[in-house]
């Protein structure tokens, strides 16, 4: 815990040590400049590794074990299979055998299923967590029984900090649905078969040890080799690394709720009266019921002006598989599979391509592809006045949810936001977020069902619809019309403890979470 | 004896369960169970206490299961376990939004009118923003039996405190003489019109009628009736039904019990319920005032919904009930005038003006005479059109759209 405190460029309020590390408060958009050398793993030799390229051990504890598990480790895995994962709860049953503690847990993202591990937060085998903080585990951290300060980053921002080596991760593990004994794997093929295995790619090339776990071990080789075995140090097999149904589940449905459908008509009707949807274009729409619904209606414009899309950027699913298919879309850039279509057409069609973070999000490399897109839709818990924007924690002060690729889309050409005026009595729209995530000049648009409100900034938006007969309102009106219909909510109480920071795509710190007073 | 009112449980949102245990212990006591307790905590139990002293009650044990409702919500249920406790006729208001004040005219569009289940709250909350013509509050059919005395209190104060941006706000109430007491809950409160179901006599819409302008006394406000044709003895007393009271503007029919009394199984085709439709279009256009078709059933099926509708209208329809928001864009839709007719009105309304402007007695277009029933037809159709977007305003420079 930090004893100083200073204001970033975004108006908050940062130590300036986060579990014992310096910290580099947010400076603003486009202004930290990065100095040095990236990182790297240690240099390794072929002297160490068997001939036949039989790196096969006999189970995940002695794999741990030989990449040398020992206490206040940092341990990498990766969330390609969801809220079937089973990896992780495996790593932390072995190391918790083994007695190790204080082990820092680095995920791309957790899930429910991962509530499992409280019980390691509990007795101190795991310290603390550095990813997403999802359910159970953001609502532990919220109430200030994480040993340490948890970290939140974006997708990009988890490929930058280990690759400017702000997180070094001792040993990366990594579960894949289809693997060779000397490490070559992917997602495609086996009862776990996930899709892109795009999250992990970053952590075995700069992992100091990577294990390869699978259930489903070919002989060599494997192909296609999304991770490359040269890489990898040892391959486990065990009997499941995923539940199947929950791998790829059923929440990828587009909506039925008439609210939702109606704020995604809205949106791409935005899109089409703003000239966003021309013959070329790119998108982004996430996995979300309404962000489903949205690359729906897109297609219905798209069929009806005989446009296509150049590229979508997904999250892919069956939806926008047809859309691959029907000839809407030339290209799918992918980056996480979301259900059994997807997965079939990532392994069929040379059109649907793997990506990692490495090429879609990260900001410290020579562009990214997030940046390069027409349009994102995107979600958020809140939105204030200055259009600043929320992902991670509710109204009431508890981490829910974590970045996920939603920081680095910001910087996509027109960043829209679809999203209900209130939800159960909580307003969305409000003076100030609660955390703030995303600085509202990256924001152009929120879309709720009681109006549209363009962010000033974008004159171009504006002038192209105001005549469109849309519902084009202040974000002022909004945050009225809301207060109007709910109350004026009181704000959520929080003591002086600090349970997580928010990092910005560039390793600034640009926020902090305390802790909720009970 | 303990008194309750309200819904609670899994997948209940925007409502809340209360509980009231009257006279037990010292005091009034409040405990308050909700998700956004620590947003709004502090002004639920407020309202309660103003109620509590409202009504005089100054010893009582209250519990409240809230999951985000509104306060129109709260108050709703506070009054209905308050008003099951006291014997009184006393009212707890909350202020009427002033956009809620309007008065519809007898001859306003009624295309899309959405029914709402009138012990839900939830569904009210957004109800006004999917463009749909007329909300009906429904306190007959889809509220259950042990949950009609709560959902009079729900729906008065939802007319009063929710907002449907600009459309009809419509009850209906319970079958005669059930529904009777239904008008003394909403009548005061911004409503604009009641439908009478499973009606079969002019003497029940003289009922209603008479009670309605007894409950209004000196205020210069009209209620409209919309009677529903629902069995064969309303079939065949239809036109009487229609021209029972100069406030019956609009006369619906539905099928569901309809063909339950003819005992015959409703189909989509319709062809069973043809003359009953027909009797009701006839009618009610003899009467001067809207025929409404039934609800279509299956929400999922967009498209039998789309050729029921363009039936609906081709057969002399005004109007059609919805059940789901996502039908209203469909009903809306095929109820207005599709290109062909708005082409074929265009060229009647300009034959028309030419022809008035040159002092014709007669409207000529393709080289065929026009009757004059036929141009009004054309200038209905016009001002749909336009009214509606499809047409644009200024057509005759734009030379169309």
């Amino acid at each position: 815990m930090a004893d100083k405190q200073k204001r970033n460029a975004a108006g908050r309020m940062i130590p300036d040590m986060i579990n014992g590390q310096p910290v580099i408060p947010f400076m603003g958009v486009g202004k930290y400049r990065p100095q040095g050398r990236k990182h790297a793993s240690g240099i390794s030799t072929c002297i160490d590794y068997p001939d036949d390229g039989n790196k096969q051990v006999s189970g995940l504890k002695e794999a741990l074990v030989k990449a040398g598990l020992r206490d206040g480790m940092t341990i990498s895995t990766h969330h390609h299979f969801r809220e079937g994962d089973l990896v992780a709860n495996m790593v932390f049953d072995c190391a918790s055998e083994l007695g190790i503690k204080n082990l820092c847990w680095f995920p791309s993202a957790s899930f429910s299923c991962h509530a499992y591990l409280l019980k390691y937060l509990d007795d101190g085998t795991i310290s603390h967590i550095e990813g997403s903080m999802n359910g159970p585990l953001g609502r532990y951290c919220s109430e200030g029984r994480m040993k340490k300060t948890a970290v939140l980053r974006s997708h990009g921002g988890r490929f930058q900090a280990i690759q400017d080596g702000d997180v070094k991760i001792d040993i990366a593990v990594i579960g894949a649905g289809c693997a060779d004994p000397f490490g070559n794997a992917n997602g495609l093929n086996g009862p776990s078969a996930s899709g892109s295995l795009g999250f992990a790619v970053g952590d075995a090339q700069y992992a100091d040890r990577v294990i390869v776990v699978t259930d489903n071990m070919v002989p060599f080789p494997c192909i296609p080799w999304q991770i490359q075995g040269n890489y990898v140090d040892f391959t486990v097999k065990v009997d499941r690394v995923g539940i199947p149904e929950k791998i790829v589940s059923g929440t990828t449905q587009i909506t039925r709720s008439p609210d939702r459908l109606l704020i995604a008509d809205l949106t791409a009707r935005f899109c089409e009266a703003a000239g966003i949807i021309h013959e070329g274009f790119s998108f982004q729409a996430g996995a979300g019921g309404t962000a489903l619904s949205v690359g729906n209606y897109f297609g219905e414009i798209m069929r009806k002006k005989g446009l296509r899309a150049r590229f979508a950027r997904g999250g892919s699913n069956k939806y926008l598989v047809e859309m691959l298919e029907e000839g809407l879309v030339e290209y799918i850039l992918d980056g996480q599979t979301f259900d059994l279509e997807g997965v079939r057409s990532i392994r069929e069609n040379p059109d649907h391509v793997m990506t990692s973070p490495f090429s879609s999000y990260n900001y410290h490399g020579k562009g990214n592809f997030a940046s390069m897109l027409d349009v994102v839709i995107l979600g958020a818990t809140e939105v204030d006045l200055n259009f600043n924007a929320n992902v991670v924690t509710h109204s009431d002060g508890y981490l829910l949810h974590g970045i996920g690729g939603w920081q680095n889309c910001l910087f996509g050409r027109n960043v829209i936001l679809p999203v209900p005026l209130f939800r159960d009595r909580i307003p969305v729209i409000r003076d100030e977020v609660t955390t703030l995530c995303g600085p509202g000049e990256l924001v152009d648009v929120v879309i709720t069902e009681r109006g549209i409100a363009i962010n000033p900034r974008r004159t171009d938006l504006i002038g192209k619809t105001k005549d469109s007969g849309l519902p084009l309102k202040k974000i002022e009106q909004l945050k009225e019309e809301a207060e109007a219909i709910c109350g004026v909510p009181r704000k959520p109480e929080f003591t002086d403890k600090i349970v997580a920071a928010i990092k910005w795509v560039d390793g600034t710190v640009i926020d902090v979470v305390r802790q909720v007073k009970r | 004896m303990i008194h309750t009112a309200g819904n609670n449980g899994e997948g209940v949102r925007s409502d809340c369960h209360i509980s009231l245990t009257p006279d037990s212990g010292q005091g009034i006591s409040i405990s308050i169970h909700s998700k956004v307790k620590w947003m709004y905590g502090g002004s639920i139990e407020m309202l309660c206490r103003d109620m509590f002293h409202f009504y005089g009650i100054e010893k009582a044990v209250l519990e409240i299961d809230d999951s985000g409702a509104l306060p129109f919500t709260l108050a709703a249920r506070i009054e209905a376990v308050i008003r099951k406790h006291l014997d009184t006729t006393l009212e707890y208001l909350l202020p009427v939004l002033p956009q809620n004040i309007y008065q519809t005219a007898p001859d306003t569009e009624r295309i899309s009118r959405l029914y709402l289940p009138g012990n839900n709250p939830k569904l009210m909350i957004n109800a006004g923003i999917y463009g749909c013509h007329g909300i009906i509050l429904d306190l007959e059919d889809s509220v259950h039996p042990g949950k009609k005395y709560e959902a009079r209190f729900l729906v008065r104060n939802a007319l009063r405190s929710v907002d449907f941006y600009g459309a009809e706000r419509m009850v209906r109430i319970n079958q005669l003489p059930e529904g009777l007491k239904d008008l003394d809950f909403v009548i005061p409160h911004q409503v604009n019109l009641i439908l009478i179901p499973k009606c079969d006599s002019p003497e029940q819409v003289a009922l209603v009628d008479a009670k309605i302008t007894e409950i209004l006394g000196e205020k210069n406000t009209s209620v409209w009736l919309m009677p529903i044709i629902e069995n064969a003895a309303g079939v065949m007393r239809a036109f009487e039904i229609a021209r029972a009271s100069e406030n019956v503007v609009a006369m619906a029919i539905g099928l569901e019990d309809y063909t339950a009394d003819l005992g015959v199984q409703r189909t989509v085709a319709g062809k069973e319920s043809f003359f009953a439709r027909s009797m009701v279009i006839n009618a009610a256009r003899a009467a001067g005032i809207q025929p409404i078709d039934s609800v279509f059933s299956d929400i999922d099926d967009m498209e039998t919904l789309a050729e029921r509708v363009r039936e609906s209208k081709s057969l002399g329809f005004a109007g059609m009930g919805c059940i789901h928001p996502r039908q209203i864009a469909v009903i809306n839709e095929n109820f207005l005038p599709d290109e062909s007719e708005i082409d074929r009105a265009r060229k009647i309304t300009l034959a028309y003006e030419k022809a008035e402007k040159e002092g014709l007695g007669v409207v000529a277009a393709d080289s065929k005479l026009i009757d004059m029933p036929v141009v009004n037809r054309a200038l209905k159709t016009i001002e749909k059109a336009v009214k509606s977007g499809r047409l644009n305003i200024n057509w005759r420079e734009t030379n169309g759209r």
